[in-house]
């Protein structure tokens, strides 16, 4: 019979946990799947400027539910991903987006994993080169 | 010799790198506003406890003015609360409130328990137009100068020390008005 208690018990405790996932979306009504998923894909790319590590989709701070609601009303209104996005980025500044554009000052960020991958394969290849050269070819390398 | 140079170089280019993040780091919470050197937003807003009385933000160009986003739900704000009454004070530049997504009767019990340092106070209770001023975290204020562009933000918390190295200095030099 325990068995079947902790079966109730862990269906409660699951149901417990579900609830943030309810609290965190306030009733938004989309016209069709397709503008649902562009909302969602959106709210995912741009950040919660409260708790700076989260997305907009994931954060249940007021300002996040006062611009989702924003992103919604925007969307109601036919406009762009490119304009509602922009709207953001006039008042909060580029990191609003979790994709910052290739600008001067972004250029490190975006080349960095390029340049630690070229990096990294140039490596291994001189490795791996010196460790397969026979003893005879290293000899007549290092001389 | 190559050899031992190079691990060297790494070294010294990883310091440099981690010595700069964490430069970053410590400024990393607050953004640049991009508002800044901008009009400031239009808003239409009631006044804080006067739901007739309309407010916009061509009633407060003309001379340099803070706005100054506070709530009473805002520990923050309480903190601040004395300095932004000294900065009042001294009458320049005008101190107006914008309250920020509070309900009317908490934001006049806290003005009446705390004091009102505010020339004019407005409601901003669906916080859009606080969206418009790009506001994330109050308090927050707005230095805005004669013609209404937005010249210097504060996030958090004003104090005495920034109020005279960054409010101050900033509207002596526009020299709009008789001080």
């Amino acid at each position: 019979m325990i068995s079947s208690q902790l079966r109730v018990f862990f269906a409660v405790i699951t149901l417990v946990m579900m609830v943030p996932a309810f609290a965190a979306s306030e009733p938004l009504i989309f016209t069709d799947a397709e503008q649902e998923a562009r909302f969602q894909q959106m709210t995912l790319e741009l950040r919660c400027l409260v708790c700076q590590n989260q997305n907009l989709a994931d954060s249940d701070a007021p300002l996040a539910q006062d611009l989702r609601k924003e992103i919604y009303n925007m969307m109601q209104d036919g406009r762009t991903n490119d304009e509602i996005k922009q709207f953001l980025i006039d008042r909060y500044g580029d990191f609003v987006l979790y994709m910052p554009p290739v600008k001067s000052n972004t250029l490190v960020l975006w080349l960095m994993p390029a340049i630690l991958l070229f990096g990294g394969a140039l490596v291994v290849l001189i490795v791996v080169r010196k460790r397969t050269l026979s003893p005879r070819e290293q000899e007549e390398e290092n001389s | 010799m190559i050899g031992r140079i190079v691990p060297i170089v790494l070294f010294v280019l990883l310091g440099l790198l981690l010595a700069v993040g964490l430069k970053i780091a410590d400024h990393k919470t607050e953004l640049p506003s991009p508002l800044i050197g901008k009009k400031m937003p239009e808003f239409s807003l009631p006044a804080l406890g006067q739901p007739d009385v309309i407010i916009t933000h061509e009633d407060l160009i003309g001379q340099p003015f803070l706005i100054n986003v506070w709530a009473s739900w805002c520990p923050t704000c309480r903190t601040e609360h004395p300095f932004i009454e000294q900065l009042a004070a001294s009458g320049r530049p005008r101190v107006i409130g914008l309250n920020y997504r509070d309900e009317e009767a908490d934001a006049l019990a806290w003005l009446d328990y705390f004091g009102n340092p505010y020339a004019l106070n407005m409601a901003d209770v669906s916080g859009r137009t606080a969206i418009d001023f790009g506001v994330y975290a109050a308090p927050e204020s707005f230095l805005i100068d004669a013609d209404g562009t937005i010249i210097f933000k504060q996030v958090g918390m004003l104090t005495p020390d920034i109020i005279s190295k960054e409010i101050l200095p900033r509207i002596q030099s526009t020299g709009s008005g008789q001080p």
